[in-house]
């Protein structure tokens, strides 16, 4: 229930120019998601702390994790343990796993405090949190296919609370077929795909604005608005 | 430094463990948790170098 | 007409989060954050790997085990064959042993799962082993003959016996002729083939070429105490905050910090359903803090604890 209509959007597609569901569908996109929103040149001016900087730094990590498992899976699970290369690159995926949950962390702290989710942005908290929970879950399988000491004991003491959930024979961390499928195909997949949407939801929403900002604040009253008859409230 | 760097480089070295009653952590994972945050506190108050505004 | 107005301010005010933002901007590069992040991020990450490194603790092998501790290793066949291991009386996945799982009052989420991946320990850890040996003990026949409570009756009787030796060493057991029947000499035939290496290759592969599985020998290992005491030692054991810990000083998952705290404290800590307990406990706080927007109080302390002030000072400031 706002005061003011939104204003229409510069060259905003009318619905009735498309006729076939693809073109629908490439309005509807095009119209959450215009060019000058997923790649934006500015951003509000209250945008202006370090605490910004976090959700980069973990979606960077991410691609140094995917970069290092990717070399590490194509010379097989063992190479690491005989390889001086192979070893490099084994602490590389887990040296950057570690900046991954910290810079992940950080920026969860930061977007809590900052309550987030408000204006719509739900959906934006929630593919936040479903990253961090399949991350969770992604880092344990990785730990499970050390193929060393570390990871006999996880299986071993880790099975116990996958049985008592139900779920211990289908995600049975001794059996290293299973764990390898899951840590190199279907966690990375579900990992990526939330990733993804949370990028571009966070990119459709916009960041969100300070709490108890309001029309009457004087970064809103220098701005120039499209709607100019409006301006000066 | 060198020390340190040479506790963690070894990886024969057995890990060092922190504890107060049922609370006990490995000094890895203590540093890392630290470090969090004071990234998080240094977030906070480390003035944020002012862009270029624009209308 | 007050009342109206402020309903209408404040609409406006959560309207304000909802709307593009029509105030003033900063120039922003998403291109050039995105390329300081990975040079910053790919210096630190490639710089920790040089330093430290990671770790990789050569595994336990049932070779291994044997030669280090044999005395613990025929006490563990002999549990296997007597039903008396920890395996042997897991419940599902593993069988089907009465009142095993660990339950939530009508919540059995174990027993739901049923027998996946049945385990007969005597057969599939002792005795089938030993019968893909080229020249199998005669005694195996002995014990194949041998009616359950017979069977039931050796190994529990060696069981005890070798808890009294000196040692536990099977070589200072009570002579008791018959007592025993053919278990002293498979559980002495198992430990031969785990010191020569023969039964990890058994286990893993069971008769096969290809492997992928080793539930087998991961449950064998754990059902003797060398294994654990190992990871005692490395402070790994659920309760030493184990799950959390990586071997030497490596950081682990210190993510789990919450996942191991609980089986520190009571009540979890000496409940028998401890695991299902965290579980579901860890499940509900995942969900509360993902569906955070939606509860009240939870999503209300970041306008009670103004943390926001800092975050936003520049903005505050010049309101």
């Amino acid at each position: 229930m706002s005061l003011r209509e939104n204003p229409p959007r510069e060259h905003a597609p009318e619905e009735d120019e498309y006729h076939t569901w693809t073109g629908k569908a490439r309005g509807a996109l095009l119209r959450r998601l215009p060019a000058d929103k997923l790649l934006p040149e500015d951003q509000p001016s209250y945008v202006a702390s370090w605490i910004y900087v976090f959700g980069m730094g973990a979606i960077v990590s991410l691609v140094f994790i995917l970069a290092s498992g990717v070399i590490l899976g194509l010379n097989g699970p063992a190479w690491y343990h005989l390889s001086d290369l192979g070893h490099f690159v084994n602490s590389v995926h887990l040296w950057s796993v570690e900046l991954f949950f910290m810079t992940m962390v950080v920026h969860l702290w930061g977007k809590y405090w900052m309550a987030a989710w408000r204006g719509g942005r739900t959906l934006t908290w929630i593919t936040g949190m479903g990253a961090f929970l399949v991350s969770i879950v992604t880092a344990f399988t990785g730990y499970l296919l050390q193929t060393n000491f570390d990871s006999q004991w996880i299986a071993f003491e880790g099975k116990d609370a996958l049985n008592s959930a139900g779920i211990g024979a289908w995600f049975n961390v001794a059996n290293l077929g299973q764990i390898f499928m899951f840590h190199i195909i279907l966690l990375p997949l579900a990992v990526g795909a939330v990733v993804a949407l949370h990028v571009l939801l966070v990119r459709m929403h916009g960041v969100v604005p300070p709490l108890e900002a309001a029309e009457s604040d004087a970064q809103l009253q220098t701005g120039v608005r499209p709607d100019s008859e409006e301006a000066g409230r | 430094m060198h020390d340190l760097v040479s506790i963690f480089a070894s990886l024969d070295s057995p890990g060092i463990y922190l504890g107060w009653g049922a609370f006990q952590i490995q000094l890895g994972n203590l540093i890392v948790i630290l470090v969090m945050i004071l990234l998080f506190v240094l977030a906070l108050f480390l003035p944020f170098p002012s862009g270029r505004k624009r209308k | 007409m007050n009342n109206p107005r402020l309903r209408a301010t404040r609409a406006d005010k959560d309207g304000l989060a909802r709307r593009p933002w029509r105030g003033t901007v900063r120039e922003y590069d998403l291109f050039k954050e995105l390329t300081v992040a990975l040079v910053v991020m790919g210096i630190l990450t490639l710089g920790l790997s040089a330093i430290f490194g990671s770790p990789d603790e050569a595994s336990v092998t049932l070779k291994s085990w044997a030669n280090a501790a044999p005395a613990d290793f025929v006490a563990t066949a002999t549990a296997e064959l007597a039903g008396s291991s920890e395996t042997a009386g897991y419940g599902p996945p593993y069988n089907n042993t009465p009142d095993a799982t660990q339950t939530l009052g009508p919540l059995d989420l174990q027993s739901l799962s049923g027998v996946q991946l049945p385990i007969d320990t005597a057969n599939d850890l002792v005795i089938d082993p030993l019968s893909t040996l080229n020249a199998p003990p005669p005694e195996l026949a002995d014990w194949v003959k041998a009616s359950d409570a017979q069977r039931t009756g050796w190994s529990t009787a060696y069981s005890d016996a070798l808890a009294k030796a000196t040692d536990n060493d099977p070589a200072n057991v009570a002579a008791d002729a018959g007592a025993y029947g053919p278990v002293p000499v498979l559980t002495d035939s198992l430990l031969t083939m785990a010191k020569q290496g023969a039964l990890d290759g058994v286990l893993a592969a069971k008769g096969d070429f290809y492997n992928f599985d080793y539930t087998l020998g991961t449950l064998f290992l754990g059902d003797g105490a060398y294994f654990g005491d190992l990871a005692t030692a490395q402070h790994l054991t659920g309760d030493q905050w184990g799950m959390m810990n990586e071997t030497g000083n490596t950081p682990g998952q210190s993510w789990l910090w919450l996942f191991s705290f609980w089986y520190q404290v009571e009540p979890f800590a000496s409940a028998p359903n401890a695991d299902l307990l965290v579980v579901l406990l860890m499940l509900l706080l995942s969900v509360a803090l993902t569906l955070a927007p939606f509860i009240p109080g939870l999503r209300d302390i970041p306008r009670w604890i103004p943390v926001h002030r800092l975050i936003w000072r520049d903005y505050y400031r010049r309101r």
